[in-house]
C-alpha cells in the first residue's frame, strides 16, 4: 500500500510538469507579451521596459536557469503568482478571498444534487420497467437537454424577480443562506437530469445480482435492501463521481456566481477573461490541475478501502 | 414462426445480417429515435441550406436575420412568432441563422477531435511502450485541467491571433469568430475518443484476425486502416452522436462569455441580449433561443442513446 501511494506520487510529477508546460505554452508563447495592453498606448518606453522586467518578458523562453519557463515552474511550486494586470492586487489574495463564497454555493448544491439522485436512483431503478421509471427518465433527458443559461435566468427572473421568493442579487448585508439559496436550488435541478441518469445505470447493474435475489428471498423490505445492500455495493461508481467532483467544486461555478453577483471564484475568472488578464487564467487551472490529481490520487486510495478485493500490483 | 425459423426449417442456412443493417433495423423500430433523426436532420439540411443561400448570394425571406420587420421589441405574434428585438428585428430569424453558427462549431470542433484522436488513440494502442507513454502522459494532462478552464484559457488565447499558413500557399488567416471557438473546443475535446480508441484498439489487437493480417506481412497503417478501425467505428459514431450535444452547448456558453461570434446572431449572444432585456419583460428572445437549444439537444441526447443501443452488441442483452 506505501509502495503503492509513494508510486502514485511520483507518477504526479510528469502530470503536474505537463500542466504547467500546457499554460506556458498557452499563455506566454501562444498569448505572449500583452505589454501594449498593460501599459496603454501613451505609456513611455521606461514604463513599458518596468512591466517588461516585473512580468519577466524580457528573459529568454527555455535554454537559461533564468528562462521565463524556469520561472513560470519556480513561481508555480511555490504558489507565487505575482501581482494580476488590472488590479495590481496579489493574485493569490484574490483566490484566498473567492474561496469561501464559492464553496458556500457549491458544496450545498453538490451535496443536495448527490443525496437527491442517489435516493431518488435507487427508488427509480426499484420500479424499473414500470411507467414511473420511463417518466423519469425521459424527464431527465429532458432536463439534460434545456441549456444551464435558460435555468438560471428564468430561475432568476421569476423566482427572484417577479415572485420575490429570494433576493435577486448577492449584497454585503445579506446572510450567505440568503444569497445562496436560490443559486443552489437552480444548480441542483440542473445537475439532477445527468446524475439520476447516470445512478440509475449503476443501481440497475447492481439490481441483477444475485445476492439481491437472496435479500428479497429471505423476506427483507425494499427500504432495507435498496439503503443497505445496494447502496453498499455500488460504492465504487459512487466515490469515483464523488471524489473527482471535488476540486470542481474549488472552482465555484462560472455562470452561476456571474448571474448572482457572488465575488467567488467563478467571479473572479469572468473578470479576468473580460480583462484579460492571463494572469489569473494561468493560476486558476494550475491550481484546479494541481486538485484534481490529488483527488485522484485519493480515489484511488478510497477503493482500496470501500472494496478490500481490490490490490495495487 | 417467423420467416428465420422457415428458413431453418428448410434446411437452408439463415442469412447473416452485418452489423450495420442490424443496428438500422433496430433503430428504425424506436419511433421517438426516428422522430429525433429526423429533426437532426432538419437542423443540419437548413445548414447547409443558409450555406448555400450564401454562396449563390440568393435572398430568402427566412435567410435575412438582419431586415427591420417591425418596431422595436414586438411581443410574439402571428406575423412574428417569436417577436422583435431591439433594433426590430426577426426574433426567429436569429434563432434559425443560430442554427448555422451552432452546427459550424460543433460540426468542424468534431473534425478537429477525431483528426486528432483517432491516430492517437489507435498508435498508443497499436505501438504500447514508449508510444503509448507519450500519449497516454498527454491525455491525462489534458484531462488534469478542469474542462471549462481548458476550453476557456484555449478560446481566450487563440481569439485575435493569426495563423500563417504562407508554408501552405494559403497567406495568413486572422482567427476570430467561431473559428476561434471550434478550434478551441476541437482542441480541447480529442480526449475522451484518443481513450477510448486506445482501449479498444488494445482489446483487439491480440485477435485472430489482426494476427492474421500481421502474419501477411500487412504493414502497421494497414492493419491499424484497414482492419482495426471497421471494427471500432461504430463506437467513435456512438461517441459523437452523444458528444455533438457538449459541443453545442459549449459554443453556447463561450458565444455567450463574449468569446465567440460578434457579428452575426448565435444562440449564446441571443441569451447574452436576452439577459438583459428579460427583467423589462421582453422573454421572447431568451424563450426563443431557448427552445432552439432545447430542440435539437434533445433531438441528439435520444437518437445518440438508440444509437448506442442499436450498435452495441455489449449493452444490446440487458
Amino acid at each position: 500500500m506505501t509502495t503503492y501511494i509513494i508510486r502514485r506520487l511520483l507518477y504526479t510529477i510528469p502530470i503536474v510538469f505537463g500542466v504547467l508546460l500546457v499554460t506556458f505554452v498557452l499563455f506566454s508563447l501562444v498569448g505572449g507579451d500583452v505589454t501594449d495592453q498593460i501599459a496603454g498606448r501613451a505609456a513611455s518606453i521606461e514604463t513599458r521596459e518596468e512591466i517588461r522586467k516585473e512580468y519577466g518578458w524580457d528573459k529568454p523562453l527555455f535554454l537559461s536557469w533564468d528562462s521565463q519557463f524556469f520561472n513560470h515552474l519556480k513561481n508555480a511550486v511555490t504558489f507565487n503568482f505575482g501581482r494580476s494586470w488590472s488590479d495590481r492586487e496579489l493574485i493569490i489574495d484574490k483566490i484566498k478571498r473567492g474561496a469561501g463564497p464559492s464553496l458556500s454555493l457549491t458544496i450545498p448544491m453538490f451535496l443536495g444534487t448527490l443525496i437527491i439522485s442517489i435516493s431518488l436512483s435507487l427508488v427509480v431503478a426499484f420500479l424499473r420497467g414500470t411507467i414511473i421509471d420511463v417518466l423519469v427518465v425521459l424527464l431527465c433527458v429532458a432536463g439534460m437537454s434545456i441549456p444551464f443559461l435558460s435555468f438560471i435566468l428564468f430561475g432568476q427572473y421569476f423566482l427572484a424577480f417577479k415572485w420575490g421568493l429570494f433576493p435577486v442579487f448577492f449584497s454585503p448585508d445579506l446572510s450567505t443562506a440568503q444569497y445562496v439559496a436560490l443559486p443552489v436550488l437552480i444548480g441542483i435541478v440542473t445537475g439532477l437530469g445527468s446524475n439520476l441518469r447516470f445512478y440509475r445505470t449503476v443501481m440497475l447493474d447492481e439490481m441483477r445480482s444475485d445476492y439481491v435475489r437472496t435479500a428479497f428471498a429471505k423476506g427483507l423490505g425494499p427500504a432495507r435492501v435498496l439503503f443497505k445492500h445496494v447502496l453498499k455495493n455500488a460504492m465504487i461508481p459512487i466515490i469515483t463521481q464523488v471524489v473527482l467532483a471535488i476540486p470542481f467544486l474549488f472552482l465555484g461555478s462560472l455562470l452561476l456566481e456571474r448571474f448572482f453577483g457572488i465575488p467567488g471564484l467563478g467571479y473572479l475568472m469572468i473578470e479576468a477573461i473580460g480583462a484579460r488578464d492571463f494572469q489569473v487564467i494561468s493560476a486558476m487551472t494550475y491550481i484546479g490541475a494541481i486538485l484534481f490529481v490529488i483527488f485522484n490520487l485519493i480515489t484511488d486510495i478510497c477503493y482500496s478501502i470501500v472494496d478490500p478485493r481490490i490490490t495495487f500490483e | 414462426m417467423s420467416e428465420r425459423d422457415r428458413i431453418i426449417r428448410k434446411g437452408a442456412a439463415p442469412k447473416g445480417r452485418s452489423l450495420w443493417s442490424d443496428g438500422f433495423r433496430r433503430l428504425r423500430r424506436r419511433k421517438l429515435a426516428m422522430i429525433s433523426f429526423a429533426i437532426v436532420i432538419t437542423y443540419m439540411v437548413f445548414t447547409g441550406f443558409i450555406y448555400v443561400t450564401e454562396l449563390f448570394d440568393c435572398q430568402f425571406e427566412l435567410t435575412k436575420w438582419d431586415a427591420k420587420v417591425g418596431d422595436e421589441y414586438e411581443p410574439p405574434s402571428s406575423e412574428n412568432i417569436f417577436g422583435t428585438d431591439f433594433l426590430g428585428r426577426s426574433v426567429l430569424r436569429k434563432a434559425l441563422y443560430g442554427v448555422k453558427v451552432s452546427i459550424t462549431v460543433a460540426f468542424w470542433a468534431s473534425v478537429i477531435s477525431l483528426v486528432i484522436g483517432v491516430p492517437l488513440g489507435a498508435a498508443a494502442g497499436y505501438f504500447r511502450g514508449f508510444v503509448d507513454e507519450i500519449i497516454v502522459w498527454l491525455y491525462t494532462t489534458l484531462s488534469s485541467i478542469p474542462y471549462i478552464l481548458l476550453i476557456l484559457a484555449f478560446a481566450l488565447v487563440l481569439k485575435g491571433k493569426a495563423i500563417s499558413l504562407e508554408w501552405a500557399g494559403l497567406g495568413t488567416y486572422e482567427l476570430a469568430g467561431i473559428t476561434t471557438v471550434y478550434l478551441a473546443i476541437g482542441l480541447t475535446s480529442w480526449v475522451g475518443i484518443c481513450r477510448l480508441i486506445r482501449g479498444e484498439v488494445i482489446k483487439h489487437k491480440e485477435r485472430e484476425y489482426v494476427l492474421a493480417a500481421k502474419s501477411y506481412g500487412c504493414s502497421s497503417r494497414r492493419i491499424i486502416f484497414r482492419h482495426l478501425m471497421p471494427n471500432v467505428f461504430h463506437l467513435i459514431i456512438i461517441s459523437f452522436s452523444l458528444r455533438f450535444v457538449s459541443f453545442i452547448q459549449a459554443e453556447v456558453i463561450l458565444s455567450f462569455l463574449g468569446l465567440g461570434e460578434k457579428n452575426y446572431p448565435s444562440w449564446g449572444a441571443m441569451i447574452d441580449t436576452a439577459r438583459l432585456d428579460l427583467p423589462k419583460g421582453y422573454w421572447w428572445e431568451m424563450t426563443a433561443a431557448t427552445v432552439a437549444i432545447f430542440l435539437i439537444s434533445l433531438a441528439l441526447n435520444i437518437f445518440g442513446d438508440a444509437l448506442r443501443d442499436s450498435l452495441d452488441p455489449k449493452l444490446r442483452v440487458q
